[in-house]
């Protein structure tokens, strides 16, 4: 009886918080700046930031889950070249399932699936993370992180399609009555550097909700 | 002429950090003053402008479809394309590698100059995004694929160190504190992005 009390439980305090704290406070994308060269890039439409998030998480929860599971085989010198082989051979996986069931949004997304492999919160997660942690824990981790990273992509993504083409999953949200009296949609919006001025924002608010968070 | 448009095209019209967000990361880590930001850019000039051609040969006779046929004619129909991600990653782990022990090697005083950063390099998005966008642009010959590797690595050069010069004058200026470090650094690339926009459409 005492054994069974003495195993800590499927989601215990310590695991949920696995999954609750890259949300806010160690958020990868807006806190430790990991992972930005794909998530700014693919935002231009929700569906892909959706698409992108869940291809994200799919490989880090995999990765992570693998690794732990081979944390002990694992030569110490070789590593990096170790977790790049398995984060490559997943990503392949990822990208040939794109191209068979979403094929337009893998088109867009072109070189931004494969970039997935240098994603530094992959890397990151797992050097940090399932090196030194059992197969469960590290699921949460990378499952935490997943949401975390897409949180903010869906996020920017909804400024720029609503303020770039008044759109929102492909569908019209602004009325046509909006036009009449002179409204436009922001093509600039639609452009790369907009996305770095909402996550500066995002950023900002972040911050001054959380004054811990802020750096010196 | 055609090789000057695209160098100018892939250093600034098509910078690899203001208009696709290569590299942020490691950007990010060294854009704090100007001294380790031209350690980075150098690195990766360097290495872009050496992986990218292995890469578009790799690409050329054994990746693509048909490509093996120089092997003979039962190879001619092999399409090896979805491979190409883990070639790339493994040819560029390799080279940076190989590349950082001959600069260990032969030029020492290099060594001390770049030799902290080019481990990183390996998993630097900008790296393995010159070779996929190489890969999608299908280059003609393989100067015009030196050409863009080069070109893309100068663009980042300047991107990443226009942005730690400007980070080290902030430093003395009233920034609000929660926009301090990292956001602010999100606002710069965004309004230095703004302003490459201008090179759109330029051509010599």
């Amino acid at each position: 009886m005492s054994e069974v009390a003495k195993r800590e439980p499927l989601f215990s305090k310590k695991n949920k918080k696995l999954i609750t704290d890259p949300l806010n406070d160690t958020n990868p994308v807006t806190i430790q700046v990991l992972g930005i060269c794909s998530a700014l890039a693919v935002t231009v439409q929700m569906s892909n930031a959706i698409v992108m998030s869940i291809s994200v998480m799919a490989v880090l929860i995999l990765g992570n889950v693998i690794v732990s599971l081979l944390r002990n085989l694992i030569p110490g010198k070789i590593r990096i070249i170790v977790q790049l082989v398995i984060v490559a051979a997943l990503v392949i996986i990822v990208d040939q399932v794109l191209k068979a069931y979403v094929y337009d949004v893998s088109k867009q997304l072109s070189v931004f699936v494969g970039l997935i492999i240098t994603n530094c919160i992959i890397m990151g997660r797992l050097e940090a993370f399932a090196l030194g942690n059992k197969p469960w824990a590290s699921a949460l981790d990378g499952l935490g992180n997943g949401i975390g990273y897409g949180v903010v992509l869906v996020i920017v993504a909804f400024f720029k399609e609503l303020l770039g083409s008044g759109k929102l999953m492909g569908f019209d949200i602004i009325p046509e009555s909006f036009y009449e009296f002179g409204y436009m949609n922001n093509g600039l919006m639609l452009l790369p550097p907009s996305s770095l001025v909402i996550v500066a924002i995002y950023i900002w608010i972040q911050k001054s909700r959380n004054p811990k968070l802020i750096e010196n | 002429m055609e090789l000057i448009n695209l160098f100018i095209r892939s250093a600034f019209v098509d910078n690899m950090i203001f208009a696709f967000f290569f590299g942020m990361c490691s950007y990010l880590a060294v854009s704090k003053t100007v001294k380790t930001a031209v350690g980075l850019g150098a690195a990766v000039i360097f290495v872009l402008t050496i992986t990218v051609p292995v890469n578009y040969l790799l690409e050329n006779y054994v990746l693509k479809q048909g490509a093996l046929s120089w092997l003979g004619e039962e190879y001619a129909e092999f399409d090896l394309s979805f491979l190409s991600f883990i070639m790339f990653i493994a040819v560029i782990a390799s080279i940076v590698q190989l590349v950082e022990m001959i600069v260990e090697k032969y030029s020492p005083a290099l060594y001390g100059a770049l030799g902290i950063f080019l481990p990183l390099i390996a998993v630097n998005c900008a790296i393995l995004g010159g070779a996929l966008f190489m890969q999608e642009k299908q280059f003609p010959t393989v100067v015009h694929s030196i050409t863009y590797g080069f070109g893309s690595g100068v663009g980042w050069f300047i991107a990443v160190v226009l942005i730690a010069a400007i980070r080290e004058k902030i430093r003395y200026s009233h920034v609000p504190a929660p926009l301090r470090g990292v956001g602010m650094a999100f606002l710069l690339t965004g309004l230095m992005g703004l302003a490459f926009l201008g090179f759109m459409g330029f051509e010599i």
